[in-house]
């Protein structure tokens, strides 16, 4: 799939902004007054401007606001409300904490829950897609809530928790990829049952369908070399695992922070590249491009 | 809604012949032509004289080489477009509802006024069957000439899909697989009709027949009939003369 920077940028702070307003959500970070309110701010910015750069892709989004009315059937659509919910409902916790209004944490307790479900909803819009065999698992939403929660732990805690969280975030990409590499064949679409004539024999290219290019080619049917995909993995991994857990322990706590956050920013923009730009659809049989990517 | 009907009173759908279609892309253009002027957005080219150019279609024929396990490779012209399926996972993943499949008779359509654009119905579908108009941000997909096939102030005989109204061999049908007895069902089950991909789970309406067995030649010179003559008289007791002698 085309890896459109509005999605990935999208997915990346997104996540990472609602796993942070989660653990605010939840108290377990923030402070109070001037702290509280750059914690919350810093939590909305990152989901915001997630949601924000989600409608860049868009054909028409004067129209965007349609996009709320098929909840019963559509993830899309479950995710805009979901995110809508989830922001409205921490409202009064980040004006409590911030104006130190003892409201209790009620509000955080449902907002924090709510922004798993946002993450979740968000996953799987992916996840559902059959057409895409990479996509189409549980390892999925298991990997994005994972991002959300250690890229909110290592903004909200740091220390040891944010270090288990990366490390455990790194296990759960490597597992994906893992898991992923097979996933096509497992599906087993090949051109044979693309075309239907495996029957008469084997199948293969004779001629395209059209000499330029068209949407389908640009938007559905990406090839990454092997050894490109194959470095950025492993930029990928060490940086949301091994170099944030190191900064998280070994430097003092103001500099960790900061440091560890980057680092985990980065790793997951080049893992995100990597979701989209190695996930291959079944469209790409019929036009004999498959497997650019398909590690043993 | 996004949601599918649970069961549509007919199934509208094609059934594409692969013995017959020569890959001339008459329904190609006569799709692209027809759906040029009529139901929605324009199909529109990008840089269409330039160096690079492209452009929204709703159908498009492949062709592709077949290798039997023996004999020489064949080639099989391949037309794809929107198959109609029952379990159209484009309409359900659709956010605003401008993806629909109709209850009365199973066409999958787009209200383009509804559509943001998002791509997402693309993605879901295995067979590649949608395309995002560049210049009008909406999406486009086979209408099964819907504006066509219910048209009357169309001659009767016009009153089918555009892409099997033109074809020249005469290798799509247009009809309800809902009616057993229609030309569309009779040919599926006379010719062994298949769907595509059913390992998606879509259960697409339109059939696809596969090719006849092609005939193997007899004899591997060309000339060989003409070398087969049985001499018969005089010259063919001659021939069996020098056959003995010789
Ligand atoms: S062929 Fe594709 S666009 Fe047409 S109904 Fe099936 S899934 Fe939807
Ligand atoms: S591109 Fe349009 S029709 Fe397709 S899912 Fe998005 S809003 Fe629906
Ligand atoms: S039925 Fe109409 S819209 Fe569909 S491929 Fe044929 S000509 Fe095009």
């Amino acid at each position: 799939m085309n890896p459109a920077p509005s999605v990935i940028v999208f997915t990346v702070l997104s996540g990472m902004g609602f796993g942070f307003l989660a653990m605010l959500g939840f108290g377990l970070a923030g402070g109070a007054g001037g702290l509280a309110f750059a914690a919350w701010a810093l939590g909305y910015g990152l989901a915001v401007a997630g949601l924000v750069a989600s409608t860049f892709h868009l054909g028409n989004p004067q129209r965007a606001l349609l996009a709320f009315t098929q909840w019963r059937t559509s993830w899309l659509s479950r995710e805009a409300w979901a995110a809508v919910v989830t922001l409205l409902l921490l409202a009064p916790q980040a004006l409590s904490d911030w104006l130190g209004l003892g409201w209790g944490r009620g509000f955080g307790l449902l907002g924090g829950a709510m922004c798993l479900v946002t993450v979740g909803c968000t996953a799987m819009i992916y996840a559902q897609i059959k057409a895409v065999p990479r996509w189409n698992h549980w390892i999925v939403p298991v990997q994005f809530l994972v991002a959300a929660g250690a890229g909110g732990l290592v903004l909200a805690k740091g220390g040891l928790w944010g270090a288990v969280a990366s490390a455990l975030l790194a296990g759960v990409l490597a597992l994906g990829w893992r898991i992923g590499d097979r996933r096509f064949a497992q599906v087993g679409a090949r051109l044979e049952t693309a075309t239907g004539l495996g029957a008469v024999g084997r199948v293969s290219v004779f001629e395209l369908p059209h000499t330029g290019g068209n949407y389908l080619m640009r938007e559905m049917i990406h090839i990454v070399g092997r050894r490109h995909a194959l470095r950025l993995r492993q930029i990928a991994f060490a940086m949301v695992g091994p170099v944030p857990v190191l900064a998280l322990l070994a430097l003092p706590p103001l500099l960790a922070v900061p440091v560890a956050a980057l680092c985990h920013l980065g790793g997951m923009l080049a893992a995100r590249w990597l979701f989209f730009a190695e996930a291959e659809h079944v469209v790409g049989l019929y036009y004999g491009q498959r497997g650019a990517a398909v590690a043993g | 809604m996004t949601a599918l009907p649970q069961a549509t009173e007919k199934k509208l759908g094609l059934v594409i012949d692969l013995d017959t279609c020569v890959g001339c892309h008459a329904c190609v253009t006569a799709c692209k032509g027809w759906n040029d002027q009529g139901y929605g957005a324009p199909l529109s080219d990008q840089n269409p004289y330039g160096a690079d150019p492209s452009g929204t279609f709703l159908n498009r024929v492949h062709s592709y080489s077949v290798q039997p396990e023996a004999g020489p490779a064949q080639t099989i012209n391949f037309p794809r477009s929107c198959l109609h399926c029952e379990d159209a996972p484009c309409v359900t993943v659709c956010p605003t509802g401008a993806s629909y499949k109709r209850a009365e008779d199973g066409i999958v359509l787009v209200n383009e006024d509804a559509c943001i654009g998002c791509g997402l119905c693309s993605w879901a579908c295995p067979y590649g069957a949608r395309e995002m108009d560049q210049a009008a941000g909406v999406m486009k997909k086979c209408t099964l000439c819907v504006d066509r096939i219910y048209n009357e102030t169309l001659p009767e005989e016009d009153r089918e899909p555009a892409c099997v109204r033109t074809c020249p061999t005469g290798a799509r049908h247009f009809g309800d697989f809902a009616d057993p007895d229609s030309k569309v069902s009779r040919l599926t089950a006379e010719r062994g009709g298949y769907a595509l991909m059913p390992e998606m789970g879509t259960k697409p309406v339109n059939r696809y027949l596969p090719p006849r067995k092609k005939d193997a030649p007899q004899e591997a010179s060309l000339l060989a009939p003409l070398l087969d003559i049985k001499a018969t008289g005089f010259a063919g007791w001659l021939d069996k003369v020098l056959g003995k002698i010789g």
